[in-house]
């Protein structure tokens, strides 16, 4: 069995920072793998080695169980690895649209006259954030203008649009509205049903649960566990994240987003969601009282 | 369903006026302040449109210029040089020795002093890249290097600080005729090359990769690194083009004066950064424009000229280019903050 992407007991230090040690984590096409933990739990350091910005100290990296240096962000997007980073990777002084291709410009003509295809760049900017209910005022303002949740909707359309196997959110929902979160979870359903490989990244268990495989969770820069949906009933996760009681919340979050965006999925995750919620809510108020 | 969106994008999206546009391109401010100079002196002085007139300030305009789009690409890039000024005088001044006290033939002299050119630009590159210290404390390191080496080799070899080309560069060499040319009127040849430079900046900024490279390695570097743009290469790219322009200007220099000079530049790397600021670019990085640099340098040398044809004394340039810093700097600023509120 290979895996699209598979990091294999990987370690990574800052000086005398362990963020990572022995980790191993791995996404198969058409599957959906959450990475939880707490604030430093390694998360983003992890998804970093994955693409490309950091090499491991130790362990091995491998894409279709073959063993990869990436150099640089660039190796990663070329194997079709597409990131959305938690701060988002934008340039606040470039217009949207050259934001939005920046290290993968849109070019025709031939050399010495290549250049960058303007008006098919500005166009596929304004449908891609169409795509996401997203509708700017001009692809030509400048990304530092745009509002935090607009700038979340660019870069994560950004990556849907350039990841071609495999593509990994940093806390995609994180400055999101209602409607936008919930067509951020039906992008990775989406994905993942056109057979790509999805990485998610929360420490929100509930925002996980639903859209799901294949859970790694982290702490303290180790691997605390890794288990397969089947075998964690929700009730069991939100436990070993402890803590996370706005279940009722987060579910009233998905139903909307499911009616708004009319996604049969999303719907369906939303009520098996409910379900599961409010066993987990009754053992919840268990432990707290 | 894809139709559907885009009609949809279409009615959200409200073209944004000409008017706007131009105010918020980042040379908008130059322009004013180049036609405001014009017309001033216009008035104040006599002719100062006539053919003699143009061409005294279009000529020094035009190497000022070269040097100045080079350093605002730089600064787009979010980084500074401060040895541009002594390398032009360097690179001159390399060139000429190794023509009189080498005796090597004119092309290979010219060549060594490119490659020195070069090695410089890469130097001033690798270093900010690897000390991560600030390309202002790192090119003022380069800048007392070259003074200091070019003058202790200079009188170390030759004893002089002034080195003449020998009679045959000096008169009917191809090299000569090309770096020394008149071609249109009193027009000399830099000015050709400052526009095609002007022009193909312009082009690389605004409609080729390189140029989106540019602006974001400036604007945010570890932003542009995490979507896989080359930071490192870009800045050193950035820092060798300043160093060639240099070159470029220093052969321009050594030809028509047929002697190169110790010294020659030093202090004028501050005037490209000046003109890079008057037509627009942001001292902090990411922003700015080649052809406000452009208009920079010509305003500095419209005003260096209007002064004398108006017989003024040259006691009042510097002032003069004092208050146009500051109002450039606060204009560039109160555009941007307006054009921002205009746009949210
Ligand atoms: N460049 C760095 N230099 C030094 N230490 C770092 C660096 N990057 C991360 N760390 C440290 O490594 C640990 C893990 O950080 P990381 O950003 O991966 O956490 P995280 O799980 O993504 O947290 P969050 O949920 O807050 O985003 C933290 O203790 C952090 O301080
Ligand atoms: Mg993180």
């Amino acid at each position: 069995m290979t895996y699209l992407i598979e990091a294999d007991s990987v370690s990574k230090r800052f000086g005398n920072v362990v963020a990572l040690k022995d980790v191993s984590a791995q996404v198969q096409a058409g599957e959906v793998t959450c990475i939880l933990g707490d604030n430093g739990a390694g998360k983003s350091t992890l998804i970093k080695i994955l693409c490309g910005l950091y090499q491991p100290d130790g362990g091995t990296y491998s894409v279709d169980g073959k063993p990869v240096q990436f150099s640089s962000p660039r190796d990663a997007l070329e194997a079709g690895i597409a990131t959305v980073y938690q701060d988002l990777a934008m340039v606040p002084l470039m217009a949207v649209w050259r934001n939005f291709f920046l290290g993968s410009e849109l070019e025709k003509g031939v050399p010495p006259f290549r250049r960058i295809d303007v008006a098919k760049a500005k166009r596929t900017v304004v449908d891609e954030l169409g795509k996401m209910g997203i509708f700017i005022r001009d692809p030509e303002q400048e990304v530092g203008t745009l509002s935090g949740g607009e700038r979340q909707s660019v870069a994560i359309a950004r990556a849907v649009y350039f990841g071609a196997r495999v593509l990994i959110l940093d806390e995609p929902t994180a400055a999101l509205g209602v409607k936008q979160a919930g067509v951020v979870l039906r992008y990775v359903l989406e994905a993942k049903k056109r057979g790509l490989g999805v990485i998610l990244i929360t420490h929100n268990p509930h925002h996980a649960y639903p859209v799901g495989d294949h859970f790694v969770i982290l702490r303290r820069g180790e691997v605390y566990g890794d288990y397969r949906k089947e075998d964690l009933p929700l009730e069991q996760l939100v436990q070993m994240m402890a803590g996370g009681a706005d279940l009722e919340l987060l579910h009233h979050e998905l139903e909307e987003a499911a009616q708004t965006t009319g996604d049969e999925d999303l719907a369906q995750a939303a009520s098996d969601f409910a379900n599961e919620a409010a066993d987990a809510t009754g053992h919840g108020h268990d432990d707290a009282t | 369903m894809t139709a559907d969106v885009s009609t949809i994008a279409d009615d959200r999206m409200v073209e944004a006026g000409f008017l706007k546009k131009v105010l918020t391109r980042p040379e908008f401010g130059s322009i004013i302040g180049a036609v405001a100079v014009f017309a001033f002196f216009s008035i104040v002085t006599e002719n100062f449109f006539s053919v003699n007139a143009i061409s005294a300030y279009l000529n020094p305009a035009a190497t000022l210029g070269i040097m100045s789009v080079a350093v605002a690409l730089l600064m787009i890039g979010g980084e500074f040089d401060l040895s541009a000024g002594a390398l032009i005088g360097g690179l001159g001044i390399t060139m000429a020795i190794l023509t009189t006290s080498a005796d090597l033939p004119v092309w290979l002299a010219m060549l060594l002093s490119l490659v020195l050119a070069i090695s410089v630009g890469l130097f001033n590159g690798i270093m900010v890249i690897k000390t991560k210290l600030p390309s202002f404390i790192v090119t003022l390191g380069t800048f007392f290097i070259l003074q200091g080496a070019g003058l202790g080799f200079v009188r170390l070899i030759t004893g002089q600080t002034t080195i003449y080309l020998s009679e045959e560069l000096a008169t009917s060499n191809v090299a000569k005729l090309i770096f020394a040319s008149t071609p249109i009127g009193g027009i000399r040849i830099p000015v050709v090359f400052w526009i095609a430079i002007t022009a193909l900046a312009t082009f690389l900024l605004l409609r080729s990769r390189y140029g989106n490279w540019i602006f974001s390695v400036g604007g945010n570097a570890a932003s542009a690194r995490a979507v896989g743009v080359p930071v490192n290469r870009v800045k050193i790219a950035l820092f060798i083009n300043v160093s060639v322009s240099a070159w470029l200007v220093a052969m321009f220099n050594t030809f028509r004066f047929e002697s190169a000079q110790i010294g020659t530049g030093v202090g004028s790397e501050f005037e490209f950064i000046i003109a890079a600021v008057i037509g627009g670019c942001l001292l902090t990085g990411g922003y700015g424009s080649a052809i406000g640099a452009s208009i920079g340098a010509l305003i500095f040398e419209m005003v260096r000229q209007g002064l004398a044809f108006a017989r003024w004394e040259a006691d009042w340039f510097k002032l003069f280019l004092g208050v146009m810093l500051l109002l450039a700097a606060l204009l560039n600023q109160w555009v941007r903050s307006r054009a921002r509120r205009a746009m949210s």
